[in-house]
């Protein structure tokens, strides 16, 4: 049940322009039970609770590799290099936080531009030495094994998940997750359970885009209502259709102003937070046009690796171009659901799984389009 | 509880499995073994455990794996 203590809103947090004063040295029994008690989750799109992933780290019995992974491979987001360019110290806070519990030798930043954190890494006294490892700009280069992988010296491509990550002793987190994490070893789980809602707290940086006046990157509580997210950035430019929750891996909700965003809110939906991507589409705009591009630009980024991903995705991305350009043929509804079911759960990672939740979310939201581009016609464009 | 985990960055689609264990897999539109359940990992019931072997053994990408699960607690907690 979702309690609302306080009307979750807009606030600063990872991005106000306070400083925090010394990180406390905490041990591994402290972190885990501070990230346990805070409720802290993964912001990097699963949710996954980092207390979990940490424990099993710990009691793995390996050699610990600890990864701060900012490489936001989805071109939708930019909360992570957002939160890099303006709040360094706080991920690296996070990262030497967990290194030095898990009594690592090394940790780990996986980022774009390494470069631009030499300078920052040196201005500080960290007792774990901070290795930058170079993510490749490719959607699936953030996907948890990928990273392992890219940090292992090996390609950043998804690895088979017949062993959990965490118990092979290697903890990935994004660096959102890190520098929250920082926040709670300074202010406490209390603290942090202040903003959000009883069962998702604490604040996420989304990061809003589309029909919008400015887009950017605001941070709020889970729970917060869709227009508020709308309104701090700018506002709509057009009175909105539709709007897409949680990224290209997300799904595409409705325009109500009054929708909180929530993990429970939006599973009617099929949609997550996920990494708190939002982008509004204008009422004018076809969301199934939209939505064939993102399926072919998703086609694209397959790593090659699983044959239902390679195979299904470019069919599945074809068929829904067919449906976006009014080359109909009546069974192609049917054919869309046969092949969201075929590709789901039939990879290394969770590729065409997203892929799918977008596509049938997309089929759904816009059904009534569905049902005029199968006669030829569009409710959105009023074409052709 | 055994399930037969399929390993996709090796998997082919020869389609030895779909063969030898026409019971639990059938072959997709492009050849790759689909869990005749549906289930990514399908649960392998004891009479036809040797068959999953077999068809493990033979696998030419050395791509399909016998898990065995509840063997450890996913989830100590602290």
């Amino acid at each position: 049940m979702t309690s609302v203590a306080e009307a979750p809103t807009v606030q600063r947090r990872l991005l106000a322009q306070t400083g925090h004063g010394p990180l406390p040295t905490l041990d591994a029994s402290q972190v885990v039970g501070l990230a346990r008690d805070a409720g802290l989750t993964g912001r990097g799109g699963s949710g996954f609770p980092l207390w979990r992933k940490l424990n099993a780290v710990l009691v793995s019995g390996r050699p610990p590799t600890i990864i701060a992974n900012g490489a936001e491979g989805e071109p939708a987001s930019g909360k992570d290099k957002a939160l890099l360019t303006y709040q360094p110290h706080l991920v690296l806070d996070g990262l030497q936080l967990i290194a030095r519990a898990a009594r690592a030798s090394t940790a780990y930043l996986y980022v774009a531009q390494p470069a631009a954190f030499r300078a920052v890494l040196g201005s500080r006294r960290d007792p774990i030495p901070v290795t930058l490892v170079t993510a490749p700009d490719a959607f699936v280069a953030g996907e948890e094994s990928a990273v392992a992988a890219a940090v292992a010296g090996r390609g950043a491509v998804p690895a088979d998940k017949r062993f959990r990550l965490p118990d092979t002793g290697t903890l990935v987190q994004n660096v959102e997750t890190l520098a929250h994490l920082a926040l709670i070893a300074r202010y406490g789980a209390g603290w942090f359970r202040t903003a959000g809602t009883y069962d998702e707290p604490g604040t996420f940086l989304a990061t809003i885009g589309g029909a919008v006046a400015a887009p950017g990157v605001v941070e709020a509580g889970y729970g917060v209502p869709l227009g508020d997210l709308i309104t701090a950035a700018g506002g709509p430019t057009a009175p909105l259709a539709a709007v897409l929750v949680g990224g290209y891996h997300g799904a595409w909700v409705p325009a109500d102003p009054a929708l909180p965003i929530s993990r429970e809110a939006l599973s009617p939906y099929g949609a997550t937070p996920g990494a708190g991507v939002v982008t509004a589409l204008p009422l004018g705009a076809c969301g199934l046009a939209e939505t064939a591009r993102i399926a072919g630009y998703l086609a694209d980024q397959s790593a090659g690796q699983c044959g239902p991903c390679v195979n299904g995705l470019p069919r599945l991305a074809t068929t829904l171009a067919d449906l976006a350009a009014f080359r109909a043929r009546p069974t192609l509804p049917a054919e869309v659901t046969r092949l969201t079911h075929l590709v789901t759960g039939r990879g290394a990672c969770r590729h065409p799984d997203g892929t799918a939740r977008l596509i049938a979310s997309a089929m759904r939201a816009f059904s009534a389009d569905v049902t005029a581009h199968l006669n030829g016609h569009c409710l959105a464009t009023h074409t052709p | 509880m055994t399930r037969l985990h399929i390993d996709w960055t090796a998997c082919d689609g020869r389609g030895l499995c779909a063969e030898l264990l026409p019971e639990l897999l059938a072959e997709d539109d492009w050849g790759y073994p689909m869990a005749r359940d549906g289930s990514p990992s399908p649960t392998v019931p004891p009479a036809l455990e040797p068959n999953a072997q077999r068809a493990v053994d033979r696998c030419p990408a050395l791509a399909l794996h016998l898990t065995r699960e509840a063997e450890r607690p996913s989830a100590p907690t602290r």
